[in-house]
C-alpha cells in the first residue's frame, strides 16, 4: 500500500456502513414534532464505508506522516520531547472521559483533585501564586494572560496604558495576541547578540504601558541576562511583566520566571510538559500569575475548601470573565500531571540542564559548516544563519528538505526573522547522544553534498511520498474540499 | 541521573561537556545571574513508578463517579465507535506537530482536507477552517470575521437563546477586543425577532449570531432572517450543533454567510469539558477573513496529488500585530477524531443518531407531561434537548438521582429542568429515570 493515494471520499460505495446502532422500538415515523420546513432540503453527501475501509485508509494516511516516535524531530520553539506512553493510558480511563462538565461536585471530587493538584505544581515550578489551567493552547494562554494585564490596570482606573512592548525577536504570535486583547503593539529592538537593548527599551516605559512580553531564552535561545535590570525598570515605570512559557523548558530545574520578576506567564504543557502535539492540537496554555493578579484569573476556578472538598467557583466578579466553555483540555492536563508524577521533584531538575547540554552539544558541532551569528553558550535551542558557505546558493530550505531524504524531521526555519537564513535547532532532553551524533552526521554530510553536488540538495526532497508541492496554485485557486476538487478535475 | 526519559549516562554526559568546553552543567547556567538560580529543590511529589502512578490514578479515579447522563446544554453523551481511539492511538498522527513540512506530514494534511470537506457537507457552506479551540471560542471569533468583513461597523448582535457558557466567552472576547455586542433577547424561548430587526434598523451592525438547536434545545426557524439581515448589510452566522445538521436545515439553506459551533456532538467523550473541537464554516466570499489554518488540495513536481497548509498570508506567523486572530494549536487530534466518526457513520448513520435521540427525548418528555407533575414550557419544536417545569423539589430529586448513578436533567432556576437523550438512552433508562423521579 505504499503508493495509496485515495480520499475517503473516493472510497464510497453505496450501501456501505461503517457502524451499528441500536434498533429504533419507539414505533414513529420521522422526527416527531419537527415541521418539514425546518428540515434539511438536500443530504448531505458524506462517504459510505465498511469499518475495515476506515481502519485501512487511516493506517495507510498515518504511514505518511513523520511523529516524534519516528525519529528525531528537532523543531525549534516547539520542545518536541517523548510523549510517555503510560500517560496516554491514563488520560483514557473511562472514569475520567465519562464525566459530563456540569455533573454534581460531588461526583467529580478526583477530576477537581487532579486539577487543583496540578495548578499547584506549576505554581511551584513557576515561582508564581496560582494558574488557571482554562486556556486551550500557548496563544489562548497569551491572550487570557494579556487580558489579565488589561484587568489589572482598568481596575485601578488606569485606562492610559494600553501599549505591549514587544521584542522584534519575539513568537509572531505575541504582537497578535495583543492585538486580540485589544493592546497596542510597540516593538523594542534587539542587539546584534539578540538581546532586548535596554537602552532601547528605557524610553518606551511611559505612564502608557501596559507592559512587556518577553521569552527568556530569547527566541535565539540566548539568556537575556539583563533581566532583573528590565523587571525592575518596567515595574518602577507601572507596568507589568509577561513570560512567553514557549522556552520554558531549559529552565526546568534552575530558574523560575517568578523569581526573574514576571508577573503573568503562560506554559504549554504540550511543549514542557511532554503531552502530545496531536498534529497541531489539543494542547493547554495554563497561566500562572503572581498574588495581585489572582483574583482577575478567569471564571471558572477550582478551589479546594478546609475540609478539603473541591469546588467549581464561576461567580468572581473581579475575574477577567469567561475565555472557555468549561475548565479547559482537561485531557491534556491528566497526561501533563502523569509526566510531573513520573519525574518528580528528584529527576525534574535534570530537564533543563539535559536540554542545553544537548542543544550545546550540537551547536559546537556544526559551526565549522554552519554559520553561528551568536557566539557563546545557548540553552534549549539556537539559531544558524543557514550554510558557511553561501557560494553554492544551498539555502535553508534546501537544507530542511534534504534532511528529511535522510529520515529527520526538518528544524524551523526562516524564524526568527533577525537573519536571513534562520535554521532554528532545538533538541529536547529526551534525545540520546547516539540519536544527535547521528543528526549532526547528516548535516554534515548535507553541507558536503551542497558543495559538491549542490543540484541534488537543491532538488530535495527526492525520496518522500510526495516530492516538491506546488503552494502557489494551492493559495492562488484554493480547493478546500472534495467537491471542490472534483470540480477542478472535471 | 537516570531516568527512563533521560538516556544520558555519566560518560555521555562527560564527552559532551567536553565538546561544549564546559566543565560540568552549572557552567552552561554561569550567564544567568546568581540571583534568579535557584538553589533547591521544587516543592512537589517524589516520583512515582509506573505501577504507582496507576494506583495513585486508580484511587482518584474511584472519587468521580461514572454516571447515566441525562444532562446536555452544549456537551453530550453521543457514542463513540471503538475504531476511533484505536486510530487515533497511531503515533504518527499523535505525536507530530503542526504540517510544517508538507512532504512528511501528508497523513495530517489529507485528514484535515477530508474533515474540511466533510463539515462543509453538513454545514453547507464552501470552507471549514482546520478547527478551533472549542465551540464557545469558535463562535467569538466568528463574530470577528463579520466586523473584519464589514466596513467600518463595530457592533455585532448574539441572540440570548445561544448556550450561556458561549455567550460568556463572547463577552469576554468582544469586551477586551473593542468590539460592541448587543445580546438580543428570547421571547418564548427563541430568538425575539422584532428587537432584532430593531436592532438591525439602526445600521451600525457588522453581523448577527443565532443558534440551532438553541439553549432550550428548540429549533428556531429562521424563515426571512438571512434576507433581514443581509438587507441591513450586515452578515448572518449561526452556531449549530454539526450533529444534528444531518437533519435539520443547514447554516447554508437559511442563508447564513458563516457557520460555527462545537463539534463535540460527533461522537466525542465528554471529558469533562474538553478537548472537544471548535470549528468554523463560511462562504467564499467570506474566506480570506476566516482564522486558524486551512489545507488545500495541490499537486508535487511529478504531478502527483498532495496537500498542504494555504492561505497562509492570513495568519498570526506572517502579520504579527495586523493579524485578527492568534490561533495557531488548534485542535487538529479531535478533528481527526470527528473525521472518522463520520466516516464511519456517513449521512444515513449521522440520520438514525438523530432519529433515536428525538424519539428517545420526545418519550421522556412525553412520559414527563403524563405524570401531571411537569408541565410544558415552550410550544416549540426540539430534537435531543428540553425544558420542563415543575412544583415538585427538582434539586431533591436529582441528588437521588446522583444516588443512582443518574445525572438528571440540568437545573434552570427552582423550577425548570433541561434534559438532552442521545442515542445511548435506552427506553429502560428512561423509564426508570421517570420512576426514580416520582419517588417521594
Amino acid at each position: 500500500m505504499k503508493n495509496y493515494d485515495k480520499i475517503i471520499f473516493e472510497l464510497s460505495q453505496p450501501g456501505r456502513q461503517g457502524y451499528s446502532l441500536p434498533k429504533d422500538n419507539y414505533g414513529t415515523d420521522g422526527l416527531s414534532g419537527i415541521p418539514a420546513e425546518l428540515l434539511r432540503e438536500k443530504d448531505a453527501e458524506l462517504p459510505e464505508v465498511s469499518e475495515l475501509d476506515v481502519v485501512r485508509h487511516y493506517t495507510n494516511l498515518s504511514n505518511k506522516n513523520f511523529g516524534v516516535d519516528t525519529g528525531f524531530y528537532p523543531l525549534g520553539s516547539c520542545t518536541m520531547k517523548y510523549n510517555p506512553k503510560i500517560n496516554e493510558e491514563l488520560c483514557a480511563l473511562p472514569a475520567f472521559t465519562s464525566l459530563h462538565p456540569q455533573q454534581n461536585e460531588e461526583s467529580v471530587q478526583g477530576a477537581l483533585e487532579l486539577y487543583y493538584n496540578l495548578q499547584q505544581m506549576l505554581s511551584e515550578l513557576a515561582g508564581l501564586k496560582e494558574f488557571t489551567l482554562n486556556p486551550y493552547a500557548g496563544a489562548h494562554g497569551e491572550l487570557t494572560g494579556l487580558m489579565v494585564m488589561k484587568k489589572y490596570h482598568e481596575a485601578k482606573g488606569d485606562h492610559k496604558r494600553t501599549k505591549v512592548i514587544v521584542p522584534d525577536s519575539a513568537h509572531g504570535t505575541n504582537p497578535a495576541s495583543a492585538m486580540v486583547a485589544g493592546l497596542e503593539v510597540v516593538e523594542v529592538k534587539s542587539k546584534p547578540n539578540g538581546s532586548i537593548d535596554v537602552e532601547d527599551l528605557k524610553p518606551l516605559l511611559d505612564d502608557t504601558v501596559a507592559g512587556i512580553m518577553m521569552t527568556n531564552p530569547n527566541t535565539l535561545g540566548m539568556f537575556e541576562t539583563e533581566i532583573t535590570e528590565i523587571a525592575k525598570l518596567v515595574h518602577e515605570a507601572g507596568g507589568l511583566l509577561y513570560y512567553d512559557g514557549a522556552n520554558l523548558n531549559p529552565l526546568l530545574g534552575k530558574v523560575r520566571p517568578g523569581d526573574m520578576g514576571f508577573d503573568i506567564m503562560h506554559i504549554n504543557l504540550h511543549k514542557t510538559f511532554s503531552t502530545p502535539h496531536g498534529g497541531g492540537g489539543p494542547g493547554s496554555g495554563p497561566v500562572g500569575v503572581a498574588p495581585h493578579l489572582v483574583k482577575h484569573l478567569p471564571n471558572p476556578r477550582v478551589v479546594k475548601d478546609e475540609n478539603g472538598k473541591f469546588h467549581i467557583t464561576s461567580n468572581n466578579e473581579d475575574a477577567l470573565g469567561n475565555i472557555s466553555s468549561f475548565l479547559g483540555n482537561f485531557g491534556v492536563m491528566m497526561r501533563a500531571y502523569a509526566y510531573i508524577l513520573t519525574l518528580g521533584k528528584e529527576n525534574i531538575k535534570n530537564v533543563g540542564p539535559l536540554a542545553t547540554l544537548n542543544a550545546n552539544y550540537i551547536k559546537e558541532n556544526l559551526k565549522d559548516d554552519y554559520l553561528l551569528p551568536i557566539e557563546g553558550v545557548c540553552k534549549h535551542e539556537f539559531v544558524f544563519d543557514g550554510l558557511r558557505d553561501k557560494s553554492t546558493e544551498v539555502t535553508t530550505l534546501n537544507v530542511a528538505k534534504r534532511l528529511l531524504d535522510y529520515g529527520f524531521h526538518a528544524p524551523t526555519i526562516y524564524f526568527p526573522l533577525l537573519f536571513h537564513e534562520s535554521m532554528m535547532i532545538e533538541p529536547t532532553e529526551t534525545e540520546s547522544k547516539d540519536t544527535l551524533d547521528q543528526f549532526i552526521a547528516v548535516m554534515h554530510t548535507i553541507a558536503k553534498e551542497a558543495k559538491e553536488n549542490p543540484e541534488l540538495v537543491k532538488n530535495a526532497p527526492n525520496n518522500t511520498i510526495v516530492r516538491k508541492l506546488d503552494e502557489t496554485t494551492a493559495a492562488k485557486n484554493p480547493i478546500l474540499t472534495f467537491k471542490a476538487l472534483k470540480e477542478n478535475e472535471a | 541521573m537516570s531516568h527512563k526519559y533521560m538516556p544520558h549516562s555519566e560518560e555521555d554526559i562527560k564527552v559532551m561537556l567536553d565538546k561544549v568546553g564546559v566543565k560540568n552543567i552549572d557552567e552552561l547556567y554561569s550567564d544567568v545571574p546568581s540571583e534568579v538560580i535557584l538553589e533547591r529543590d521544587y516543592d512537589i511529589p517524589s516520583c512515582m513508578s509506573e505501577i504507582e502512578l496507576r494506583n495513585h490514578f486508580k484511587e482518584l479515579a474511584d472519587k468521580n463517579k461514572q454516571l447515566i447522563i441525562f444532562g446536555g446544554q452544549g456537551a453530550y453523551d453521543h457514542y463513540s465507535p471503538s475504531v476511533i481511539p484505536h486510530l487515533l492511538s497511531r503515533s504518527e498522527f499523535y505525536t507530530a506537530y503542526t504540517p510544517y513540512q508538507p512532504e512528511i506530514s501528508q497523513g495530517t494534511l489529507q485528514y484535515i482536507f477530508e474533515y474540511q470537506s466533510m463539515i462543509s457537507e453538513l454545514t453547507g457552506m464552501e470552507a471549514t477552517n482546520a478547527s478551533m479551540y472549542d465551540g464557545a471560542t469558535a463562535a467569538a471569533e466568528a463574530l470577528f470575521m463579520l466586523v473584519a468583513s464589514s466596513r467600518k461597523k463595530n457592533r455585532v448582535l448574539i441572540s440570548a437563546t445561544v448556550n450561556d457558557q458561549v455567550r460568556k466567552v463572547v463577552e469576554t472576547y468582544t469586551k477586551f477586543h473593542g468590539v460592541d455586542l448587543t445580546v438580543i433577547p428570547e421571547k418564548d424561548g427563541v430568538t425575539d425577532l422584532e428587537s432584532l430587526n430593531t436592532e438591525l434598523e439602526k445600521g451600525d451592525v457588522a453581523g448577527a449570531m443565532l443558534p440551532t438547536p438553541n439553549k432550550y434545545g428548540i429549533i428556531e426557524d429562521f424563515s426571512g432572517v438571512a434576507e433581514k439581515i443581509h438587507a441591513a448589510k450586515a452578515f448572518f452566522a449561526i452556531y449549530a450543533d454539526p450533529s444534528t445538521l444531518a437533519v435539520l436545515k443547514t447554516p447554508a439553506e437559511w442563508g447564513a454567510d458563516v457557520a460555527c459551533g462545537d463539534g463535540q456532538t460527533l461522537g466525542m467523550p465528554l471529558s469533562f469539558g474538553g478537548p472537544y473541537l471548535g470549528f468554523i464554516s463560511c462562504s467564499k466570499a467570506m474566506l480570506r477573513k476566516m482564522p486558524g489554518r486551512i489545507v488545500g488540495a495541490t499537486k508535487d513536481i511529478d504531478g502527483k496529488r498532495g496537500f498542504v497548509l494555504t492561505l497562509q498570508a492570513r495568519e498570526q506567523h506572517i502579520r504579527r500585530e495586523k493579524a485578527t486572530s492568534n490561533i495557531c494549536s488548534n485542535q487538529s487530534l479531535m478533528a481527526l477524531y470527528a473525521t472518522i466518526y463520520i466516516a464511519l457513520l456517513g449521512d444515513k448513520g449521522l440520520k438514525e443518531v438523530n432519529k433515536l435521540s428525538c424519539d428517545g427525548a420526545h418519550y421522556l418528555y412525553n412520559k414527563l407531561i403524563a405524570t401531571g407533575k411537569f408541565h410544558p414550557v415552550y410550544d416549540k419544536p426540539f430534537l435531543k434537548e428540553f425544558v420542563v417545569k415543575s412544583d415538585l423539589d427538582l434539586k431533591k430529586i436529582n441528588d437521588r438521582l446522583l444516588q443512582n448513578g443518574i445525572m438528571g436533567g440540568i437545573l434552570l432556576g427552582d423550577d425548570k429542568v433541561e434534559f438532552a437523550v442521545t442515542e445511548k438512552r435506552s427506553k429502560e433508562e428512561i423509564d426508570n429515570l421517570v420512576n426514580l423521579m416520582l419517588e417521594a
